[in-house]
């Protein structure tokens, strides 16, 4: 038998299996790529959980607040975890063991007595916005309307001497406003080039 | 090495018997929870509960030389309920101030699985209590169809499973600063090992068709701090999963039941649980745990750095580790941790004599990515004081490095990711205690 022959037999015996091969390393539906599994998603079902914000303003919402309102809604709704002051409070019979100070602490950051609040760390208003909308208060979460949280964004921003008291916070000043930290990040640099012992 | 000695003599007299019954090591080497051994002992002997505390095991006192045991007789039949783990057994999770966390008891581990009931809890605002029959994954954004699964939807696609840890980045945070941390539960019990069951999440992606621009994909939680993170598309393409089982059964509810997202190798904040919504974005959202948290502030500089979401090479040894006590010199096989998250463990060293000198440790098989890896070495106690410490190395070639490197690094830096070299003193009379790294 010729060189050529044998390789011509072998390829043909490789021929017969590839299509064996390549259908069994399909892990696609066989009926093609979708399976038929779950249901689509309606506008009234994303709409319903759809809240986030983003710092460039995607996702906030109509309405507005003002330092006013929200010194109220805080003193309210949020002084007993977070301070009358804004300084956090620390008590092991509060939920989390107390909540963290708001303001405060701008200049430490590259201390050792650093200290990380919205004043001085937080990077994004729009960031703010968005966690009380969700998250706060923390022993109702979600249940403010988009108007308290722009007074409270107003209020606790303003505390921090970042906004102007006399601001009225909506969509469009939120979008504009401008954090001291904000370029105080950067993206990750690991891994150190750590020293090898061998 | 002629003193080395494993078991019980059977020879042992009475006498010698008595005289051990009454040792300073009757408790054993494994204190439980916060209680060291000596305390323990005072405890129960200065408020008499040493009979109450006997109670909790009904059998008499027994020796290996007064016949059968009194427990070879009929036992119990078969139940078809859940099963529980031996009367015996105590070792316990450790909750934390505020109750937001709890530890895994690394120091009573072996192999590498973390026992579902003992995974480290981590959460912002409690464990939510979620019916699966009605709990929803809604996947929207940049997609071409939206769509909406339950946990029996997620069940019907093709599955995966895979075993991995799940470490918290603030884990060891308070070893960065000081050994005030007993325990290797206390100091780093934010770290376990599942095996994970789920489906990929390019299977889940490939459904609802990708939108050109997307770059960013946030996953969010349906606990009471509604949880959210933004993940880079193309980890949720290369590796990422929604699991809904944990060593063979549903998650359990504080580790994310029903559903939660895993993306191995990943600081566990963004691992997000009770998964509800995944939507797919062009820019990252900068939600609170991704700017004003699970940020990484380098006091040296001010500045902070963001997205750190590896886990980098750690290792730590959980016997013989803080407030044990051993019972004299001898063998001990010393054992412990090391995982990475960025790529397979290729060795552990261990030193017994606070770095002078390291020896390779054996690694058990399988040595798994991105999960904890169970290493071993034997070690002849000679009696005196010893630093005892271990140190890992990936298959980048990256090692696990010193406090003194990280601090002049970092400053007193970062509350997350720290992955420094833990040391255990070993004092002369067996006592062992967390020190600071000379």
């Amino acid at each position: 038998m010729s060189s050529r022959l044998k390789f011509a037999i072998l390829g043909a015996a490789v021929l017969s299996v590839l299509p064996l091969t390549v259908w069994a390393q399909q892990t696609g539906y066989p009926g093609g790529s979708e399976y038929p599994f779950g249901t689509p998603a309606s506008k009234a079902d994303i709409d319903a959980w759809d809240k986030d914000v983003r710092p460039d303003g995607m996702g906030l919402p109509a309405g507005k607040g003002s330092y006013k309102e929200g010194a109220q809604i805080y003193g309210e709704q949020c002084a007993s975890c977070h301070g009358a002051k804004l300084e956090g409070v620390r008590d092991q019979n509060l939920p989390q063991g107390g909540g963290p100070a708001l303001i405060g602490g701008r200049g430490t950051l590259n201390t050792t007595h650093f200290k990380q609040s919205v004043e001085s760390y937080w990077p994004y208003a729009s960031t703010l916005f968005d966690y009380i909308t969700r998250a706060m208060p923390y022993t109702a979460p979600g249940s403010l309307t988009p108007d308290e949280v722009y007074a409270l964004t107003e209020f606790i921003l303003a505390e921090g001497n970042i906004v102007p008291k006399s601001a009225v916070m909506d969509a469009k000043s939120l979008a504009k406003v401008q954090m001291p930290n904000k370029d105080g990040f950067y993206p990750d640099n690991r891994p150190y080039p750590v020293k090898r012992y061998d | 090495m002629n003193d080395i000695s494993i078991g019980e003599a059977v020879t042992e007299t009475e006498a010698e018997r008595a005289l051990e019954a009454d040792c300073d090591c009757k408790d054993g080497m494994f204190p439980q929870g916060r209680i060291g051994t000596s305390s323990r002992r005072a405890f129960l002997r200065g408020s008499g509960l040493l009979t109450a505390a006997a109670a909790i095991v009904p059998v008499a006192a027994f020796a290996a030389d007064e016949g059968e045991a009194p427990w070879s007789v009929p036992g119990r039949i078969a139940k078809s309920d859940y099963g529980t783990r031996a009367g015996f057994e105590k070792v316990a999770r450790l909750a934390s101030f505020g109750g937001t966390s709890s530890l895994t008891p690394l120091q009573a581990s072996t192999g590498i699985i973390t026992p579902s009931g003992l995974h480290f809890e981590r959460h912002h605002n409690g464990v939510p209590n979620i019916d699966p029959a009605q709990h929803r994954l809604i996947i929207h954004g940049m997609v071409d169809k939206p769509m909406k699964y339950s946990v029996e939807d997620l069940k019907r696609f093709p599955s995966t499973s895979r075993i991995l840890f799940v470490e918290c980045s603030g884990n060891s945070n308070a070893a960065s600063r000081s050994a005030s941390q007993k325990t290797a539960q206390e100091a780093h019990g934010l770290t376990s090992t599942s095996e994970w069951t789920g489906v990929k999440l390019s299977t889940l992606l490939a459904q609802v068709g990708i939108k050109d621009g997307a770059a960013w994909v946030l996953a969010e939680g349906s606990d009471g701090a509604m949880l959210s993170r933004s993940v880079p598309i193309d980890k949720m393409l290369d590796d990422a999963m929604v699991a809904y089982a944990q060593n063979g059964e549903a998650i359990r509810p504080e580790n994310g039941y029903p559903m939660r997202l895993i993306l191995p190798g990943w600081e566990g904040n963004i691992n997000v649980k009770w998964l509800r919504r995944l939507k797919i974005g062009d820019k990252p959202f900068m939600t609170r745990e991704e700017t004003s948290k699970y940020t990484d502030l380098i006091t040296l500089t001010g500045k902070a750095r963001q997205f750190s979401w590896v886990m980098e090479a750690k290792s730590l040894i959980t016997f013989p580790s803080g407030d044990m006590r051993l019972p004299g010199k001898g063998f001990y096989e010393i054992t412990g941790l090391a995982w990475s998250g960025r790529a397979p463990i290729e060795r552990v060293e261990v030193t017994t004599d606070g770095g002078k000198t390291w020896h390779l440790a054996s690694l058990q098989e399988p040595v798994l990515p991105k999960a904890h890896v169970r290493f071993r070495f034997p070690w002849h106690w000679d009696g005196t004081e010893s630093i005892i410490e271990s140190r890992a190395t990936d298959q980048t070639g990256y090692t696990q490095p010193t406090k003194a490197f990280l601090t002049a690094t970092e400053g007193v830096g970062p509350t997350y990711h720290y992955n420094g070299i833990q040391s255990w003193k070993v004092a002369a009379d067996g006592s062992v205690s967390n020190v600071l790294q000379a």
